[in-house]
């Protein structure tokens, strides 16, 4: 769908001129494969020291899951919400774009005070990061979740001022794209985290 | 206010390091002069530091490799020379502090700083021209993924003279690299050096998978695409794939470090089994990495100089695809003896021994590339030729190290050491001094002296062997690898031998050298004009040399493997005479150096713990970033009248020639 | 002009073969006193020998092919546009294929035959040994003898030794070259490896994989020994005045030092083993303040040098701690 939507601006009678576009969404869905397998040795190695609890706490101790279902809530709606904003793009209402972008900027917000609240209250209870090789493997690996999270929202910021001050342009909308793959990518990932992780600690 | 550090932190109780240091800022200092004196900083700030230009870069990444093999070399010769002395209850000359520090950067700067570097340039030299392509997918990504390499590069020389390197080993296996057996900066600074240049590789890696796949020129598919690109393609592949696990793991091991977290410490719950197999995981892939592309050379190489054309190309294309996905499933060859089981153990050296099949494969079309064609013993095939006979004998020992019940007495020990300088020297070195040779002309416009060529070549493979026999034989004895001393007198002849080996190497690096200086001072006497001196196969041989910046003033269409040669054959009056177009060029772009510098300066500050400067430097980072992302002006067309020109230029060049 | 090239390739070739040879007579893995050791070179050699079916030919092909169809050789034939033979294809891949087939029934045999977890067949009980890698040296503990030593080890001759084998520190690896496979010593895991000496003597061992300054200096001699020298040897050793109790014995042995000195104990504190490794299991179990101390704040790393100064004098017997002080 991405690569259809940016067709139109390309000059198809061109062929030197490969589609820079397309190209720039391609690419970038290759980046999100390799940040994939960050993930993914992030994944295997909680699997790995799950039980490396040293004598601390275990995921059913310290998961408060009412919590992170509100996140959850939270960064499942802003998928929805970027997918509108997304729609608006290929509508080329601009105002609307922003709106969207604006509205999941907040559920990001949302989501990642979520997370700043559990990882303090889990540090002010002494089941920091340095307590277990558990606690170590749960807090890299949310934590670098919560850490791309963060980046999208600085690169939600960025496309906010971008579509004001140049609109909806050649240069901005691949942009919109790959910050829209980028969003969808966090939000799968973390259902991994919350099946994997807090599902499975809790169970 | 600065951390960790302090005055003391610089060693000048080290005559070695003083002199290294003294000899590096005179030497920094005539080159910084000489700049300003001929005014060359505005040239090469403008030219180059701040190009885009794929082919650029590669000669950049090129010059910064060959600097740091004579610093990965002249560790090796410490190390040949505290062997070659400390027998029998002699200290040598190097405590072991130093000597451990100089192992682990030999590794950690061949690997890193050399190999990878030299594989990279030469993609970016010849992948682009090879597919008829104008630059790469990410021309920006490009000269960042350069500077962030050029900047651990010269982090990882920093170390030399303030505070120290890792004394791990080239891959710091926990625990003995967390903080509690290592305290010291030194792997701090493998850490950032290897992070750094990671994030550079795996843009590189995304950049070329992504230009090979979108910017073929018309007609140019899979299967018609040259070995090189093909070996290039499965290299990228696998950076995709394989240096995500190292940013991963050298992360983990950054935080036990830095936050007293607890992935592969020994109690608290940590593994550290879990740090060897994930840096394996990553490892092993790397060594694909690097050979993968200098089978591509050969490749290249041997159907050039034979004038013939490859022998079983889709083959060789499968048994390229076969290593790059088997090569992820085999890194637990490298621990058997961690105690797995006998299944998992034997399962593991099946699949590294089936490996053996598809190289086994390639070794045999080479050759029967050469069979019935008409070899030209020139230098580059001379590296081919050597190179068969050696990775041959490497892969056997290979095969040998996989077997995992007799690797419970080989492994750690001089037989592995001899194995893999085998396969890497015989392989990557051997590559990618064909690939230097045969390419240079593209870059430069004149061929290298073959004289000096031939000498180095003698000189690496003679040297070589004389250097690596004897490790093989040791280990026989019982040596093990990374020994500061031993106490076995009668070890020591061949400790001598396999220093005289290195002093052999080191008369072929220095042959190289020279060859470089007298083919620069006569490159009047070696210009090629043609573009095409060696009679090529593939594309980047239909353009002028050096290519113009924009490579190709129309892009080529291609309808067969080895298009150019068979353009060649059909005919050459078959001028294309349409009109030249206007050309579509990035523009250069100061970003590339300006975050790098940063995220060296971020590097040194985490190194340390000076807070308040890595937070500047990130800054620093995200701002020059934002910068670039808002700068509009990236691009521009080259008119058809200035596409003309330069065209012209040439064309008249090649009459005069004639 | 290119004459000598062959022949000083065929030089290095006889070179390189008369090497193997050569080292093959004397050497410790070419000489096993072991009956792990002894299959295991016979499998070195067959596998060697197995893969010169491929190697040697490839070599000479290189050579003659090479040579032959050099650019001034006009009479050999050349066929520019010929890069495909199924035969040859077919015969390629094949070789390779059979080769590693063969390969991989003796790979997965001898994985399981060799598997160092695998205890012995004998008539003979087994007699277990208990080996520590500490920085930097090897506590071996006997169990069922009640004594300990440190870099030395004895065992009888013809007797299925089981070695148990973890670590106090960093990792490491124990290996007797002349008796066979080599295991990994890591903090907290109880890894093991089974080996049996065929011969009287005493055989060098080591770590061999590196664990930091002093791991040049990480060598023992084992003795394989008579059934009555093995029981005056621990009778020798039983007579020792000096004692290793867990955690305050282990604590002070397990400083940092290099070519430790042998040490014999009479008596070690109960489960000292077990407890050593399990030690590093638990985050808060009331050991951990005693288990910290011997992980003291590692060296600076200029003390390391101090290894060398030791070993300059060529007085092994003379091994120094290298103790936090010893810089300050």
């Amino acid at each position: 769908m991405a690569t259809e939507t940016l067709h139109h601006d390309a000059h198809a009678d061109d062929h030197e001129h490969h589609d820079a576009g397309a190209t720039k969404v391609f690419g970038f869905w290759v980046y999100l494969m390799s940040d994939l397998v960050i993930f993914g040795s992030l994944f295997a190695t909680y699997a790995v020291l799950m039980r490396g609890t040293a004598g601390g706490p275990t995921g059913a101790d310290i998961f408060e899951l009412p919590l992170i279902l509100f996140g959850t809530f939270a960064l499942l709606v802003s998928s929805f919400t970027f997918g509108m904003g997304v729609l608006a793009m290929n509508a080329n209402r601009v105002g609307q774009v922003k709106m969207w972008l604006a509205i999941t900027f907040v559920l990001g917000l949302m989501f990642l005070g979520m997370e700043i609240y559990e990882f303090q209250h889990l540090i002010h209870e002494g089941y920091g990061p340095d307590r277990s090789a558990f606690l170590s493997a749960f807090f890299t690996l949310v934590g670098t979740h919560g850490l791309h999270v963060m980046f999208g929202m600085i690169w939600i910021l960025v496309m906010l001022v971008q579509l004001s001050t140049k609109g909806l342009n050649d240069m901005t909308r691949p942009r919109i794209l790959c910050l829209s793959l980028f969003w969808h990518f966090l939000d799968i990932v973390w259902i991994c985290v919350f099946s994997f992780v807090y599902l499975m600690g809790v169970l | 206010m600065f951390g960790k550090l302090s005055l003391e932190a610089i060693p000048y109780h080290e005559p070695i390091l003083v002199l290294a240091g003294i000899v590096g800022i005179l030497g920094g200092a005539a080159l910084l002069g000489a700049l300003t004196y001929f005014r060359k900083w505005g040239w090469l700030w403008n030219e180059w530091f701040t190009s885009v230009d794929h082919k650029k870069l590669g000669i950049m990444y090129f010059i910064v490799a060959l600097i740091m093999l004579l610093r990965g070399f002249a560790d090796a010769l410490m190390m040949r020379t505290q062997q070659a002395i400390a027998a029998g209850g002699s200290a040598g000359i190097l405590p072991p502090d130093h000597y451990d520090q100089i192992f682990t950067a030999h590794g950690v700067i061949m690997i890193f700083f050399v190999a990878m570097p030299m594989v990279i340039g030469l993609m970016n030299l010849v992948v682009p021209l090879q597919i008829g392509a104008r630059d790469v997918a990410f021309p920006f990504l490009n000269n960042l993924s350069f500077w962030l390499f050029a900047v651990s590069a010269l982090l990882i020389n920093i170390s030399l003279f303030v505070g120290e390197f890792a004394t791990t080993g080239w891959l710091a296996y926990a625990p003995l690299s967390g903080i509690e057996y290592s305290p010291g900066v030194g792997v701090d600074y493998w850490i950032w050096a290897l992070q750094i240049s990671g994030v550079g590789t795996t843009l590189t890696g995304i950049n070329f998978f992504v230009t090979i796949l979108k910017m073929r020129t018309k007609g140019m598919t899979l299967f018609r695409m040259p070995i090189f690109t093909w070996t290039a393609l499965c290299s990228n592949v696998l950076i995709i794939a394989s240096f995500p696990i190292l940013t991963a793991t050298v992360a983990m091991l950054t935080l036990d470090r830095y936050l007293g977290m607890n992935f592969f410490t020994n109690d608290m719950g940590g593994n550290v089994m879990m740090y060897v197999n994930l840096i394996w995981a990553w490892g092993h892939p790397e060594v694909y990495i690097l050979i993968l592309p200098a089978f591509g050379v050969f490749s290249e190489v041997i159907a050039t100089f034979a004038r013939k054309r490859l022998f079983g190309y889709h083959t060789m294309v499968w048994a390229t695809i076969a290593i790059t996905v088997l090569s992820f499933i085999v890194w637990l060859h490298h621990f058997f003896t961690m105690g797995a089981g006998a299944n998992v153990n034997a399962f593991f050296g099946i699949m590294t021994m089936i490996i053996a099949i598809p190289t086994g494969v390639k070794v045999f079309n080479w050759i029967f590339t050469i069979f019935r064609g008409r070899l030209e013993l020139t230098s580059p095939v001379l590296w081919t030729l050597g190179f068969i006979v050696t990775f041959t004998i490497g892969g056997m020992t290979g095969v040998m190290l996989a077997l995992p019940a007799a690797n419970f007495v080989l492994h750690n020990s001089l037989f592995v050491i001899a194995h893999f300088h085998n396969v890497i020297i015989g392989g990557v070195v051997f590559g990618m001094m064909a690939g230097l040779t045969y390419w240079f002309p593209k870059a430069f416009g004149f061929v290298l002296d073959e004289k000096w060529g031939k000498r180095a070549f003698w000189c690496w493979l003679i040297g070589f062997y004389v250097a690596f026999i004897p490790p093989y034989i040791l280990a026989f004895y019982g040596a093990v690898r990374r020994m500061q001393s031993y106490p076995n007198a009668e070890w020591q002849p061949y400790m001598i031998i396999a220093f005289v080996g290195a002093l052999i190497i080191m008369a072929g690096i220095a042959c190289t050298v020279i060859q470089i200086v007298i083919s620069t001072r006569n490159r009047k006497a070696y210009e090629d004009v043609t573009g095409d001196p060696w009679d090529g196969r593939t594309l980047e041989w239909s353009t002028s040399s050096p290519a113009p910046f924009y490579n190709f003033a129309r892009l080529p269409v291609v309808g067969d493997i080895d298009s150019f040669w068979s353009q060649k054959q059909r005919s050459n009056e078959q001028l294309d005479n349409a009109p030249y177009t206007d050309i579509h060029m990035p523009r250069n772009t100061a970003a590339g150096p300006i975050i790098s510098i940063f995220a060296m300066i971020f590097g040194f500050a985490m190194v340390w713990h000076i807070w308040w400067l890595a937070a500047f430097s990130a800054v620093g980072m995200l701002v020059s970033f934002l910068a670039r992302v808002f700068n509009d002006d990236i691009d521009y067309y080259v008119p058809a009248a200035e596409v003309e020109r330069i065209e012209r230029a040439h064309q008249q060049r090649v009459e005069a020639q004639a | 002009m290119q004459q000598p090239f062959y022949w000083r390739r065929a030089g290095t070739l006889v070179l390189l073969a008369l090497c193997l040879l050569l080292a093959g007579c004397s050497s410790a893995l070419m000489d096993p006193k072991g009956v792990i050791g002894e299959t295991q070179r016979s499998l070195i050699l067959s596998s060697f020998g197995l893969m010169l079916i491929v190697v040697i030919p490839v070599i000479v092909m290189t050579i003659v092919f090479g040579w032959y169809y050099r650019r001034s050789n006009t009479m050999a034939e050349y066929l520019p546009d010929w890069a495909h033979s199924n035969w040859i294809e077919a015969i390629v891949w094949l070789v390779p294929v059979v080769i590693v087939a063969i390969l991989g029934v003796i790979t997965w045999k001898s994985s399981h035959d060799l598997d160092p977890h695998r205890a012995l067949e004998s008539e003979t009980a087994e007699l277990e040994i208990q080996a520590v890698a500490l920085d930097w040296k090897w506590l071996f503990i006997y169990p069922e003898q009640g004594i300990a030593t440190v870099n030395e080890v004895a065992f009888p001759v013809d007797t299925p030794v089981r070695f148990r084998v973890s670590s106090g520190s960093v990792m490491n690896s124990f290996f007797i070259p002349q008796l066979g496979s080599q295991i990994y010593a890591m903090a907290g895991m109880d890894n093991d490896v089974h080996l049996q000496a065929s011969e009287i003597g005493t055989y060098g061992g080591r770590s061999t994989n590196y664990s930091g300054a002093g791991f040049s200096g990480m060598v023992f001699d084992a003795h394989a020994t008579s059934e009555e020298d093995f029981d005056a040897w621990v009778a020798e050793v039983a007579q020792s005045p000096d004692t290793l109790t867990y955690p305050e014995g282990y604590s002070e042995l397990a400083e940092r030092s290099s070519f430790h000195p042998v040490e014999y104990f009479s008596n070690v504190t109960p489960e000292f083993y077990e407890r050593l490794v399990s030690s590093f299991h638990t985050g808060s179990d009331p050991d951990t303040d005693t288990q910290d101390a011997p992980r003291a704040p590692a060296i600076d790393s200029n003390e390391a040098y101090q290894t060398t100064d030791n070993q300059a004098d060529g007085e092994a017997e003379d091994g120094q701690t290298i103790s936090n002080e010893a810089g300050e």
